[in-house]
């Protein structure tokens, strides 16, 4: 089906399924732990071995000897992995890393070998024997600040828009601007840190290879892994049935999937690699840390008339930047504009996509450059950013936003919070010991809708099973593809079920980029509705006129039970939605208005939360209970990057020296207090015949920099680097003692 | 984890003569510290002797005043016993700012004090770290020390005790006993328990090979308010940044420790004779000749604030 004008009213518009609250369809399963997870399948090889990564104990340089002697005599050890016998290795479509290091190490934790034995155990205290003896003929780059002078402008990348955008006259505008800010702002190196760690089970059957493992998207994960072992992907199937999580961390092919394969080729065993938790900081992909200057000049009456961001990030040679100058093309009006990304070579473990990459960072730093200019001008950030808004892309002024509704998100969002009790002059506010704040901020992530495909069959037990390669990775996509499925078909959600993560299955573009509900509802709509006109022609109706409810076709005055159509045997449809260019025409965009209440403790300077809200618009809402969960989940991975998440390098040693879950902290129960979602009530017709779009992302844009400005709304003291931890504002809060 | 062999203890003697006996021989308890450490091995025990089957799991009363704990109670009783509550609640409320309710059920008393440090180096094997492996050199001095210790540190390692029950303990003048490889038993003042790091930073306590904990007493109760004000990160889960402990009496005397600063709970009592001069009269004095790092120094001013609030909440 080719989707390239705005919908019309479509079947999804009656909304008996569709649009409304419904817990997760696997959540049983989950709740009882039989949902079964990439390292749990011990039915597909029940005499699978155990593979252990041992990695790099070097931040840069190159292995002169390995010596596996000691490991392969352990008891239990079948093989021992290294690029001495590993045959050749490529590299992924989509990573720029290299899965094995040898001769040369990239970067620490980069695996060196891996150990297949009978247990993990085994595998474990062999890796533990293996001596390997390092060179550091170079001795690698890992610190930004030090490489930002000589760093050049990226050259342009396939995401994340140019790396060098200019409009109008900048400099001069911004020179002449009567109020001005001028800051720079530091993000710091951040960890997926999902539950579930990277793991797979590989398993030769002759030349083709079965894995189950966490990824994503699957048919990049098929592809990368191709390209990385020299396997053609058609010989290559990936499940993911269940992913404990992955904000982008098991966005396609990583170690434990690529060596798993490897392993089990070279050992003649099927394997299973389990990244243990430090190799999932220093082995894998993170979000890399950005250094932002930004600089805002406005009118006195707050139109901004020059907006500047420049943005410093640092990767691994042939990786990509964090492309946080992204939301900055589209969040605000202003005629002149300059938006450049710097990309350093780092010898740091790889930086690629976490959930909303660019946005997220990029607002961190934007975000609190606007509250700093609303101070400067002596208005209410609120209303700065209503004077900012803009309904077309501002390089293009003939493209219009499908849907903004930016001003409605932060006029209800206002309201809802009670934003009007904000005390404007920072520190104003005093509860016995705790210093109370509040701030807010804007929120936009793009709405990328690509082609997806899905299966639907019609059973003679009347029941509906959806097939797609789409994933769910906590976020609620079994449940919207059975929805949409029900929609389409006239019957209860429990007649249907959704099958998910089969790289057999009708390629999506999987769990990334917030693309994936808007993306694969729409595959299941086409593919609903290619079974609709064969149900229509099997019982002998008009496909024109026809309708489906309450488990039956009607056309005219005439009702057969659905099942009816399915007499002579199951009826399968497969189809994919194409897009046509509404995306060129249109900037589509979700757009949100996050709102946080601090306070902070006046003598130790520590900062709670008390209370957030988000405004969310994002087109269609296809389950207020999952997009609420994601937005809230965003909203907690927000107060994490707001106060206590960094991956803190060691310069020395060139490496994340905090590589665990008691190092690296994210925000318990006690961090997260109440929190709100709530979505304002639009369609966006230009997406697809669902008009939704996805929200997973948008829940993270623009929360951390609200908290931000609400701690300095508490105490006056503006801190730059994130995370806001107490010993940066500790001794510039009001004498205690 | 390397391999190991494993048996259960059937009396405290015994175990001790085991373990004194054993080169690579080491008691387990809860676990849940230990066990952590072999998995990355930073520990590699080639004996574990099992305490759990020993009667060390009973709180009674002694004569003239105070509490034995046995070494075997678990955190979390300790923390719910009520004469701790009553009498003790500093000790109450420093366990429950520790840790999980999942680590204080399995977390021992006799374990919780021998807890390792929490220096993020000492737990990566490919780091150098005298403490891990004496004379490889200190990564972290130079390197990423924001938890580390402001006093009483040496230049062969900068690390902290990182517990919070001892801190309380130590407030408290609790006293360690002990029974050695030969049977002999002894009773260590908490203050004297924990070493100064010096040259030799391996060594966490005064305690020989193979000596065991049998129990904690605590001295007659001390009236007064009790505090413990726990400064960290995230509001729950985490070590402490810097802890306060106190037992603050009506007239403005009392006693202060601090956690998270130091190789040992951190008491100075000259300085605790300035408590009625207010924290910065205090902690000038307790972190006098105090050596912080760059990363770490906002843990002096981070001390006093701490304290400031807790003796205005004493006031209050
Ligand atoms: C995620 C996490 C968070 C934590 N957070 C905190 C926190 O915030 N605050 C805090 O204070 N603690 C915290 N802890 C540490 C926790 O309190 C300790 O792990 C626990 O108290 C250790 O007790 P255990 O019985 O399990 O000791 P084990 O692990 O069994 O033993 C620890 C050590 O003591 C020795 N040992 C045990 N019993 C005896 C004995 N009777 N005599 C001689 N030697 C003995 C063992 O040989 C071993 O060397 C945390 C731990 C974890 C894992
Ligand atoms: S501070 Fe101590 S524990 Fe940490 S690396 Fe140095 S010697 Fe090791």
């Amino acid at each position: 089906m080719k989707f390239d004008k705005p919908a019309g009213k479509t079947p999804i518009d009656q909304l008996k399924v569709v649009g409304r609250a419904h817990s997760r369809v696997e959540g049983q399963l989950k709740a009882t732990g039989t949902a079964r997870y990439a390292a749990e399948h011990h039915e597909v090889a029940p005499d699978v071995a155990h593979g252990y990564i041992l990695g790099a104990a070097i931040g840069k340089g190159q292995i002169e000897r390995i010596d596996t002697a000691a490991a392969l005599a352990a008891p239990g050890v079948h093989a021992v992995v290294t690029h001495e016998n590993s045959g050749p290795i490529g590299i992924g479509e989509f990573y720029a890393q290299r899965i094995l290091a040898g001769p040369m190490v990239d970067h620490y934790h980069q695996a060196v070998a891996v150990v297949v034995a009978d247990t993990f155990e085994q595998a474990r205290a062999a890796a533990g024997l293996i001596r390997v003896t390092y060179g550091r003929d170079d001795e690698g780059q890992f610190d930004l600040a030090a490489q930002k002078p000589s760093t050049p402008i990226a050259p342009d990348e396939p995401f994340g828009g140019s790396t060098n955008q200019r409009i109008g006259d900048f400099e001069a505008t911004f020179a002449k601007a009567p109020v001005k800010v001028d800051q720079t702002y530091t993000v710091p190196d951040q960890a997926h840190a999902m539950m579930e760690p990277h793991a797979t089970i590989a398993r030769w059957d002759g030349d083709q290879l079965t894995c189950w493992t966490a990824i994503q998207a699957m048919n990049w994960g098929c592809r990368d892994l191709g390209l990385i072992i020299g396997t053609p992907k058609e010989k290559i199937r990936l499940h993911s049935a269940f992913i404990g999580g992955g904000f982008g961390g098991k966005g396609t092919t990583q170690s434990d999937l690529a060596l798993a394969a490897i392993a089990a080729r070279v050992s003649g065993r099927a394997v299973k690699v389990v990244l243990h938790r430090p190799l999932m900081f220093n082995n894998t992909i993170h979000r890399p840390k950005t250094i932002q200057r930004i600089r805002l000049g406005a009118r006195e009456d707050g139109r901004l008339v020059a907006i500047g961001h420049d943005s410093w990030s640092g990767n691994l040679r042939g990786g990509r930047t964090e492309p946080c100058t992204l939301p900055t093309q589209l969040m605000y009006a202003g005629e002149n504009r300059l938006l450049r990304r710097y990309l350093a070579t780092l010898d740091l473990a790889e930086g690629s996509a976490m959930r909303a990459p660019g946005e997220a960072p990029g607002m961190m730093a934007l975000e609190i450059a606007m509250d700093e200019l609303a101070e400067k001008l002596g208005m209410d950030p609120v209303e700065l950013r209503i004077a900012n808004d803009t309904q077309v892309d501002p390089s293009k002024p003939e493209r219009r936003f499908s849907t903004r509704p930016f001003v409605q998100c932060l006029q209800e969002g206002a309201e809802r919070f009670g934003w009007q009790s904000r005390i404007a002059k920072p520190g104003g506010r005093r509860e016995g010991k705790w210093l109370v704040g509040m701030g807010m901020a804007g929120a936009i992530r793009g709405a990328p809708i690509m082609s997806a495909g899905a299966r639907v069959r019609l059973g003679t037990d009347g029941r509906i099973i959806v097939e797609t390669d789409m994933t769910d990775i906590g976020q609620g996509s079994y449940t919207i593809v059975a929805q949409t499925a029900a929609e389409m078909m006239g019957v209860p959600l429990d007649s249907v079920t959704a099958k998910l993560g089969d790289s057999t299955f009708p390629e999506t573009p999987g769990s990334g980029g917030q693309a994936g509900a808007a993306s694969a509802t729409a595959a299941v709509y086409a593919a609903c509705a290619k079974l609709r006109g064969m149900v229509a022609q099997r019982v002998g109706f008009n496909e024109a006129d026809v309708a489906f409810a309450d488990g039956r076709v009607m056309s005219g005055g005439r009702s057969v039970p659905l099942v009816d159509a399915a007499k002579e045997g199951e009826i399968v449809a497969e189809d994919a939605m194409e897009f046509g260019d509404l995306a060129k025409q249109y900037a589509q965009q979700t757009v949100g208005a996050h709102f946080a209440e601090v306070a902070v403790d006046a003598y130790t300077g520590a900062i709670r939360i008390r209370r957030m809200l988000a405004v969310c618009g994002a087109g269609r809402i296809l389950n207020p209970t999952t997009a609420r969960s994601q937005v809230i989940g965003g909203m907690t991975m927000g107060i994490g990057a707001a106060l206590m998440e960094e991956m803190t390098v060691d310069t020395r040693f060139g490496f994340f020296v905090n590589h665990d879950l008691a190092g690296y902290e994210v925000p318990v129960h006690a961090d997260v207090p109440h929190l709100e979602a709530h979505f304002i009530n639009e369609v966006d017709a230009t997406m697809s015949p669902l008009k939704a779009k996805g929200v997973g992302e948008l829940g993270l844009s623009g929360v951390a920099p609200a908290i931000a400005n609400a701690v300095y709304n508490a105490t006056g003291v503006r801190v730059r680097s994130y995370p806001i931890t107490l010993d940066k504002h500790l001794e510039k809060l009001p004498a205690v003692a | 984890m390397r391999a190991f062999t494993y048996e259960r203890a059937k009396d405290a003697a015994s175990a001790a003569r085991i373990v004194a006996g054993r080169p690579g021989a080491k008691f387990i308890a809860g676990g849940t510290n230990l066990l952590d450490l072999m998995k990355i091995e930073v520990e590699t025990p080639t004996h574990l002797v099992d305490l759990q089957d020993l009667e060390f799991d009973k709180i009674t009363p002694i004569a003239g005043g105070g509490l034995r704990i046995g070494a075997l109670v678990s955190n979390t009783d300790l923390a719910a016993d009520a004469r701790v509550r009553r009498d003790y609640g500093v000790l109450t409320r420093a366990i429950v700012a520790g840790a999980s309710g999942q680590l204080r059920n399995k977390a021992s008393t006799a374990g919780n004090l021998l807890q390792r440090t929490r220096c993020s180096y000492f737990y990566d094997t490919n780091m150098p770290c005298n403490k891990r492996k004496p004379g490889s050199g200190c990564a972290a001095i130079g390197g990423y020390s924001r938890q580390l210790g402001v006093i009483g540190v040496s230049d062969k390692c900068i690390a902290t005790f990182p517990g919070d029950m001892a801190v309380a303990m130590r407030l408290l003048d609790a006293v360690i006993e002990t029974v050695d490889g030969d049977g002999a038993s002894r009773a260590i003042p908490i203050a004297d328990f924990y070493r100064l790091w010096g040259d030799t930073p391996e060594q966490d306590t005064v305690l020989k090979p193979g000596e065991l904990i049998t129990a904690v007493t605590l001295p007659k109760p001390l009236g007064g308010k009790h505090f413990y004000e726990k400064v960290r990160d995230r509001a729950s889960y985490a070590f402490a940044l810097v802890s306060v402990a106190a037992v603050i009496q009506p007239d403005g005397n009392g006693r202060v420790a601090f956690g998270g600063v130091a190789p040992r709970p951190w008491r100075i009592e000259a300085a605790e004779a300035l408590l009625p001069r207010g924290a910065a009269a205090v902690t000038a004095r307790a972190f006098q000749g105090a050596t912080p790092t760059k990363d770490n120094a906002f843990k002096l001013p981070l001390a006093t604030r701490a304290l400031a609030s807790v003796l205005a909440e004493a006031k209050a």
